[in-house]
């Protein structure tokens, strides 16, 4: 699950980590009061404020989602201009507001899962404040890794030679204990992304009124493994529904796994690589894929039922491919569901089924008295759906 | 011979009262799986499976008292790490890890525990391993192999059904049979695997069936390049028409930043001499094009 920036900075404020200041603003007179307080503050070393559209989409930049304001009637139209904005299809309902900072240095530093080693891993560079693949791409030595320990996590020789690495100068201590939280951050809400780009030098004005440099965390991005929530219900708030297709949140509640595509052909499949298959084989028969939906292991008339009213109520959808190889998911069952699904159906869209393994035959039976079409192989089956679409198309 | 288990399988399975664990280690048993006791802490004394297999309440008390050597794993997500853990104390060296849902940041310690210990640890969200005629162990249904001479590994588990079904009903049999699991940390990777195959006398030909995320099927696509240079090689790769960025189920299954495409992959396997079946249903005649007599 991946959450907003101001929502990933909470976490990284309650680990400790250095963050600037910010409010979040739903409307542009908060967001006006929000500036009025950070163009005042003594710390303010440029005289402005940053407006962020708090979207869960990258690019927000180029957008027009990121904006500098100088005085507090500037800061109320910008926030208004961006909670018009809608980005890459995503409205803005909240913007973040906090001092625009004078950057000195910006770097990139990150942790996440490494699946070849099966270990956490840093990936840290001094050429921050742009994409980090783009700088994989075009600079590859300008990147450093270090893995954490399996059992131990990172010691603090590690912290200090992965701050070295990265070249963090006179903000080497900094920059080592940036990197322990980034992993306690990661622990502490079973994240398997947590990444600070930029993660920068900034200049502010110190108590004294003098201009000082501290390392602080400007921007931030957090992904949840979502198999880990169940634990963090507090975390289960941060969800942004509007990234969500409507149909994913009433999948959640069947315990069903569905994905919006953009093709005709409904999928119903039980596992997932099953189900990624199912998809490719419509693709090559020449037809295009509406959905990826597995129904999970053992699945009863109930869930079918569930899984079928969710393709259909996507109006794109000319015909219907379901295949099921029982294993601990019994035919019969399916079968059932099915013609319950049908006659609960408003629309009439042709079905193609496919049921093999366990409880097949019972299957077969049930489906020919129902008269569903139904095939045998899934070549066969992804073809016969094609046909269906076409034939309903024309 | 086969690989991971075979004839001198002696299982304990963790969680065989509860529903799951207890509908499929009937499966096992019928299957002729040499499956010796199951563990359920609170229920040590008590028979399962009418009565045919001892419960203990813990997994060294059943090594004790019946020599099991490898555990197959059905216990809940949140219980599930730590009874692996409570395998490899009792010095189980081959555990199978069935359960699904396991939070990632989870298993990296298990993983490494297991690395430790010198154990292999398969899984988890893994269907589990079938060598036919011999055992099996975790939830593959049992009807659909046939004995033979040709290995496959799987990160999934219908979809592995479904090859392994193909291959069966050409005529093609099988000498073990893995799914690895579709999580991003796992204890065994394809490259382990055909490892294990490459060191094993009756594999004559290799099947790898993988999916987007990751870059564990290049890994092993590398390795067999050279080490598996004389052996008939056929792949399937599942997920080319997925979207980048959205998990395809399996929580190891998405292509991020560009990386872990079916194509690299497919590339990857061609690469290294694979035949790369456009549909499972391909499999069988793939193989005989490379050279497969079985």
């Amino acid at each position: 699950m991946k959450i907003h920036e101001a929502d990933a900075k909470s976490l990284l404020v309650a680990q400790g980590l250095p963050v600037p200041p910010w409010e979040v603003a739903r409307t542009p007179s908060q967001a006006r009061t929000a500036a009025v307080k950070y163009l005042a503050d003594p710390a303010n070393a440029t005289g402005k404020v940053v407006i962020k559209a708090q979207v869960l989409v990258g690019g927000r930049g180029k957008a027009g989602g990121v904006r500098l304001a100088s005085t507090a009637d500037e800061a109320e139209d910008v926030a208004a201009a961006i909670l018009a904005l809608e980005i890459k299809g995503l409205p803005v309902r909240r913007v973040l507001v906090g001092p625009a900072a004078e950057i000195v240095k910006e770097f990139y530093l990150s942790v996440l899962l490494d699946r070849s080693t099966k270990r956490l891993m840093f990936i840290g560079s001094a050429q921050g404040g742009v994409e980090i693949e783009q700088v994989a791409v075009e600079n590859p030595a300008a990147i450093v890794y270090e893995h954490a320990d399996p059992l131990l996590g990172l010691a603090d020789y590690a912290a200090r030679e992965l701050a070295f690495k990265v070249g963090f100068g006179a903000h080497w201590k900094a920059g080592a204990a940036i990197a322990k939280g980034l992993l306690r951050t990661m622990l502490a809400y079973d994240a398997d992304l947590v990444e600070i780009n930029p993660l920068a030098v900034i200049r502010e004005h110190g108590a004294d009124g003098n201009l000082v440099e501290r390392l602080v965390c400007l921007d931030a991005k957090i992904t949840l493994d979502d198999s880990a929530l169940a634990r963090h219900p507090q975390l289960e708030e941060l969800r942004d529904l509007d990234a969500e297709d409507p149909a994913d949140v009433e999948a959640r509640r069947y315990d069903l796994t569905f994905i919006k595509l953009e093709g005709d052909i409904g999928c119903m499949v039980n596992g997932a690589g099953l189900a990624m298959t199912t998809m490719d084989l419509v693709k090559r028969a020449g037809g295009e894929p509406a959905n990826f939906l597995d129904i999970g292991g053992g699945a009863k008339a109930d869930r079918v039922a569930a899984a079928m009213r969710l393709i259909l109520e996507d109006p794109n959808v000319k015909a219907i491919l379901v295949n099921i190889f029982g294993g601990i998911t019994r035919g019969d069952e399916v079968a059932k569901g099915l013609i319950e699904a049908r006659a609960q159906q408003r629309r009439a869209v042709p079905m193609v089924v496919r049921i093999v393994g366990t409880n097949a035959a019972e299957a077969a039976e049930l489906l020919e008295a129902a008269s569903f079409v139904t095939a045998d192989s899934l070549d066969e089956a992804a073809a016969k759906a094609v046909a269906a679409a076409k034939g309903a198309a024309a | 011979m086969s690989i991971l288990i075979g004839r001198d399988t002696r299982l304990v399975v963790q969680g065989i009262t509860g529903r799951e664990g207890e509908f499929h280690s009937r499966a096992m048993l019928e299957y002729g799986t040499l499956l010796v006791a199951g563990v359920t802490p609170g229920k040590g004394g008590q028979r399962a499976l009418d009565g045919k297999v001892p419960v203990f309440n813990t997994v060294s008390e059943a090594v004790k008292q019946t020599a099991a050597n490898t555990a197959c794993i059905f216990v809940p997500a949140g219980g599930a790490p730590d009874a692996v853990l409570e395998s490899l104390a009792a010095g189980i060296k081959t555990i199978f890890c069935i359960t699904e849902g396991i939070p990632a940041l989870d298993m990296i310690p298990v993983v490494e525990e297991a690395r430790l210990a010198g154990a292999r640890l398969i899984g988890p969200n893994c269907p589990g391993a079938t060598s036919p005629g011999r055992a099996k162990v975790g939830i593959i249904p049992g009807s659909i192999h046939r004995e033979g001479r040709v290995g496959v590994v799987s990160r999934s588990g219908t979809l592995t059904y479904e090859a392994v079904q193909a291959m069966t009903d050409a005529g093609i049999g099988q000498s073990t049979c893995v799914g690895i699991g579709g999580d991003p940390v796992i204890g065994t990777q394809f490259l382990d695997v055909l490892q294990l195959f490459a060191a094993d006398t009756e594999t004559e030909a290799l099947v790898l069936i993988g999916e987007i995320g990751g870059s564990a099927e290049e890994d092993a696509a590398a390795w067999a390049a050279v080490r598996m240079r004389d052996v008939p090689k056929v792949a399937f790769i599942a997920g080319r028409t997925a979207p980048e960025g959205k998990r395809m189920g399996h929580a190891g299954a998405i292509i991020s930043g560009g990386k872990g495409t079916a194509a690299s992959k497919v590339a990857a396997l061609e690469a290294a001499g694979f035949r790369v079946a456009n549909s499972p249903t391909e499999l069988p005649r793939l193989l005989r094009e490379a050279g497969f007599k079985g």
